[in-house]
């Protein structure tokens, strides 16, 4: 039994394979096989939602998915935002907000802020921005820049 | 974690097959299972992988009756349009479990036989009298849940769906342990034909009917009723969030609440 299997899935919009075992996680495989180490593990038990991506179109913690359960599927980690040397909004409106200190948490907001955005729109509402970020903790900055940024962000997505 | 081998079968059948091998276990979106499995709490052969299951994946009414597939994430039944005009309650129960990242990939058949004694689902099994359809037979919600973390599935059985009956009212009240969003103490209320139905999850080792209250609401379906109506804190859990006393008196104060949102 266990050893290890192939799979294969399209991550950033490109086809990876690698092989890894049955207990390997997504973020393992996106960290250490792919070495996309933009996606962090802060703790591991699913609460923190720093290892958020952006599985078939849905925002989920990465530490808590097994990589062969992606067989086929389409993964985007925030490498897989910017264009080139281009940020993506969300990404310029976290940078000109100041929605981040030391930066642990920020892969994990900003990808679960996109995908805020991709559910409820582009006017986002302090109350909804807050609600929907309860997955995502910051130990630094105390959020209050964070929403600012995100609905900055969300904005700037609809002229995108 | 120990490794394990894993199987991602395209039915039931080949699923059931695949758990009667061996020290195998079903996994559905992995919420609970994975961080039991990162502790070491247990060891398994294979995991099983109901995600290309297909066709226990979804929502449907079926006549008096709204029908949840067990595969159906959290997030899809609070956000379908279905659920919100025929079973309110549920959705909002849906939009409450954990933060988005978690209801986008955890299931209610998970939620179901993982029978946490906080989590929110199982109160609507016992606040509807739903019915458990499984691949090998059918639960009455009342015989389902048997203790903290049990139920009454055996070995290697598969929840397909679950069977809702559609009330005249209900509703979920959730008074969150605000650090991991589980329920301190979760009542959902229902009224139908039937009779009224008041399950309480959260406060004891397992999911149970509010009996006093149901009798009391019964004759008066109004939160006045629930007026001298208490609850004994000696079978209730007791922890760090709340002590047992705490956790009957909002027994009673949440019921009264989640009979008002029924209105
Ligand atoms: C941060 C966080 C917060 C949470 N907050 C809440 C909350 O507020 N309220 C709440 O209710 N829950 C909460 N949960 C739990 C969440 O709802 C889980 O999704 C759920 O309990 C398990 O569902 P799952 O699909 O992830 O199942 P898994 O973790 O994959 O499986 C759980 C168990 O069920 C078994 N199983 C799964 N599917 C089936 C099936 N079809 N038939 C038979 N057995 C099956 C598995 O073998 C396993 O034993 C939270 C989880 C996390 C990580
Ligand atoms: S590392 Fe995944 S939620 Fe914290
Ligand atoms: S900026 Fe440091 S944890 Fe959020």
């Amino acid at each position: 039994m266990s050893g290890t299997h192939k799979v294969s899935m399209t991550v950033n919009g490109k086809t990876v394979t690698g092989n890894v075992e049955g207990r390997t996680l997504l973020v393992q495989f996106l960290r250490e096989h792919l070495q996309l180490t933009g996606t962090h593990v802060g703790c591991d038990t699913s609460q923190c939602g720093c290892c958020t991506v952006h599985l078939n179109g849905n925002g989920v913690k990465s530490c808590a998915v097994l990589a062969l359960a992606c067989e086929d599927a389409n993964v985007v980690t925030i490498e897989g935002l910017a264009n080139g040397d281009k940020l993506h909004p969300m990404q310029e409106a976290f940078r000109e907000h100041h929605g981040l200190q030391c930066g642990y948490c920020t892969p994990g907001m900003i990808m679960s802020a996109v995908d805020m955005v991709n559910r409820n729109g582009f006017e986002l509402d302090e109350k909804t921005v807050r609600k929907h970020l309860e997955g995502n903790i910051c130990r630094c900055t105390g959020y209050h820049n964070i929403v600012l940024a995100v609905q900055a962000g969300a904005a700037a997505m609809k002229n995108s | 974690m120990y490794d394990f081998d894993y199987y991602k079968p395209a039915s039931v059948a080949e699923a059931a097959r695949l758990l009667a091998a061996g020290d195998s276990k079903l996994l559905a979106g992995g919420m609970s299972l994975i961080p039991s499995l990162k502790m070491r709490l247990n060891r398994y052969s294979a995991l099983v992988d109901l995600g290309a299951v297909l066709d226990i994946k979804g929502i449907r009414r079926d006549g008096n009756f709204l029908v949840i597939g067990a595969m159906t994430p959290h997030a899809v039944v609070a956000a379908s349009a279905e659920v919100r005009k025929i079973l309110p309650a549920i959705a909002s129960l849906a939009e409450g479990i954990g933060d988005p990242l978690v209801r986008n990939r955890g299931t209610m058949g998970g939620s179901m036989a993982n029978a946490d004694p906080a989590a929110d689902y199982p109160s609507a099994i016992l606040g509807l009298g739903a019915t458990v359809v499984t691949h090998l037979r059918q639960i009455a919600g009342d015989d389902f849940f048997k203790g903290v973390f049990e139920t009454a599935l055996q070995a290697g059985e598969i929840i397909k769906e679950v069977h809702f009956p559609i009330p005249q009212k209900a509703a979920y009240t959730k008074y969150r342990q605000p650090a991991s969003r589980f329920a301190l103490v979760g009542v959902f209320v229902s009224k139908s034909a039937d009779g009224v139905r008041v399950a309480v999850t959260g406060a004891a080792p397992s999911v149970f009917r509010f009996t006093a209250a149901e009798a009391a609401l019964a004759k008066r379906f109004d939160p006045a009723a629930l007026d001298g109506i208490t609850i004994k804190p000696d079978d209730l859990n007791s922890d760090i969030h709340a002590s047992a006393e705490y956790r009957a008196h909002c027994v009673v104060e949440i019921t009264r609440r989640a009979v008002l949102a029924a209105q």
